[in-house]
C-alpha cells in the first residue's frame, strides 16, 4: 500500500484473510479474540495468515515475532508498527 | 579425445513401489505420546503410514521397489548399467547402498552411487539419470528413492515421529525419441539449513513453521520455472506429484499453481494419507500408488518437485510410462 493504513483498515484486511485461511466469518474476527483460543486457529494457519498479511501491508513478520501475536489486536498493532 | 554420443532425450520405462507390510494408525501412535487422530489428520493429513521392521533394512526396500520398477518397464537388470540411491537414511556411511542394491538385483558391474538431496533427492537423482543417459556416460539407469526414517526419529517425539515412515520407490530412465523428461530446475537454500536436521541424539528434527513457511512459498515457483524450462504451460500439467510432506503443503502448493491456470481436473498426489512422509521414496512412490490405483495413464504429463533438508529443492516434468 502507498500509504499507511488506518489501524481500522488493517483489521478489515486481517479479517479478510483469516476468514480465507480458517474461514472463520469476517465479523468473528475482532481485535480482542485470540487466534488460538477464541478463533481456533492452528500455527500452521497462522503462518499462512502472516505470509498473506506480509504481502498485502509490505510488512515482514517473522517466526518469532509470529508467536508474540496473540490476539488480533496484538497482529493489528504489529502491522501498524512496522507497515 | 573422443566423447560418448548420448540419446536424443530420455523418459521414464518403468516405475515401481514397496512399502512394509506393519501399517501403524494414528490411534496406535496416539497411545505411545500426546497426539490424537484429529490432530495428526488436521495437521499433516497423514490416516497411517508403514514402519519396516528391525530386520527390514533400507537396501531390502529399495532392492523391492528397484526390482519392480525393473519388471514394469520389461526390461531385465543387464539392460541397466547405473543405479542411483537416493536417500538419507543409511545406517552406515561405508558402505554405501547402490552398489549392493545392484548386484542384489542382478546389475553386473553398475556405476552405482547414492545421492543424497534428503526430500529432494529422488528429483536430483532422476534428473542426473536423465543427462547421464542424454551424455551417454549411462544406458539405463535404475533410479530409487528408498528410506527407512524411522531409525532416524525419537520414537515418542509428538512433532516428527507421526509424520515419517518408511518405503521405497523407484524409475527405470533410458534413450527416448522425444523428450519424457524435461529439465530438472534445481536449487539449495544452505542459509536455511538449521530448518531441518538432526539433533545430539541422533534424532531428526524440523521447525515445523518456518519450514512449512518456506514450502508454501517457495517451492510453487521452483514448480513453474520447471514447467517453464520444459516448455510448458501449467494448463498442461495432468498431474502434481510434489513430496509428500504434508497435506496442507500439497494443497497449498496445487492452490497456487491453480491460481496461475493449472486445470481444475489436475490429479494432485495425496499418497502421504495412507503413506506418512517417505522422504526421497515420496514421490516415486506416489506415482506407482497412483498408476496402480488408475489414477494416472501412460502419456500424461505430471509435474514432480522434491524439496527438504539442506534447505535443497529440484522438480522436473515427466511424461508418464
Amino acid at each position: 500500500m502507498s500509504e499507511k493504513p488506518s489501524d481500522t483498515e488493517i483489521l478489515e484486511g486481517l479479517a479478510e484473510i483469516v476468514e480465507e485461511v480458517a474461514g472463520v466469518a469476517t465479523e468473528d474476527v475482532t481485535a480482542e479474540k485470540s487466534f488460538v483460543d477464541d478463533l481456533d486457529i492452528d500455527s500452521l494457519s497462522m503462518v499462512e495468515i502472516a505470509v498473506q498479511a506480509e504481502d498485502k501491508f509490505g510488512v515482514k513478520i517473522p517466526d518469532d515475532e509470529l508467536a508474540n501475536l496473540k490476539t488480533v489486536g496484538d497482529a493489528v498493532k504489529y502491522i501498524s508498527t512496522n507497515a | 579425445m573422443r566423447l560418448a554420443t548420448g540419446a536424443k532425450a530420455s523418459r521414464i520405462l518403468g516405475v515401481g513401489s514397496f512399502q512394509p507390510e506393519r501399517i501403524v494408525t494414528n490411534d496406535e501412535l496416539s497411545q505411545k505420546m500426546d497426539t490424537t487422530d484429529e490432530w495428526i489428520r488436521e495437521r499433516v493429513g497423514i490416516a497411517e503410514r508403514r514402519f519396516a521392521g528391525p530386520d527390514e533394512k533400507l537396501v531390502d526396500m529399495a532392492v523391492m521397489a528397484g526390482s519392480k520398477a525393473l519388471a514394469n518397464s520389461g526390461l531385465s537388470p543387464s539392460d541397466v548399467d547405473t543405479v542411483i540411491l537416493a536417500n538419507c537414511t543409511m545406517p552406515t556411511q561405508i558402505p554405501n547402498g547402490a552398489a549392493q542394491v545392484a548386484d542384489r538385483i542382478g546389475i553386473k558391474a553398475a556405476g552405482a552411487f547414492d545421492l543424497n538431496a534428503a526430500c529432494a533427492g529422488f528429483c536430483y537423482a532422476l534428473g542426473t539419470a536423465s543427462d547421464l543417459v542424454r551424455s551417454g556416460s549411462a544406458r539405463r539407469v535404475l533410479v530409487i528413492g528408498a528410506e527407512k526414517l524411522t531409525d532416524w526419529v525419537n520414537p515418542v517425539d509428538r512433532a516428527n515421529a507421526i509424520i515419517f515412515a518408511d518405503g521405497a520407490g523407484a524409475a527405470v530412465v533410458g534413450p527416448s525419441e522425444e523428450a519424457g523428461i524435461g529439465p530438472v530446475v534445481w536449487g539449495s537454500a544452505g542459509d536455511m539449513v538449521d530448518m531441518i536436521g538432526m539433533t545430539a541424539e541422533r534424532h531428526i528434527y524440523q521447525e515445523g513453521q518456518s519450514v512449512f513457511r518456506w514450502a508454501t512459498t517457495r517451492i510453487a515457483p521452483i514448480a513453474l520455472q520447471a514447467l517453464e524450462a520444459a516448455g510448458l504451460q501449467p494448463s498442461d500439467v495432468d498431474v502434481l506429484i510434489p513430496h509428500q510432506a504434508n497435506l496442507r503443503i500439497i494443497e497449498s502448493i496445487a492452490k497456487k499453481l491453480r491460481a496461475k491456470g493449472a486445470r481444475e481436473d489436475m490429479v494432485v498426489a495425496d499418497d502421504i494419507v495412507k503413506s506418512g512422509n517417505t522422504s526421497s521414496a515420496s514421490i516415486p512412490m506416489a506415482m506407482d500408488h497412483m498408476r496402480e490405483a488408475g489414477r494416472i495413464k501412460p502419456g500424461d504429463v505430471a509435474l514432480l518437485v522434491g524439496f527438504g533438508a539442506g534447505l535443497s529443492y529440484a522438480g522436473q516434468v515427466v511424461i508418464c510410462p
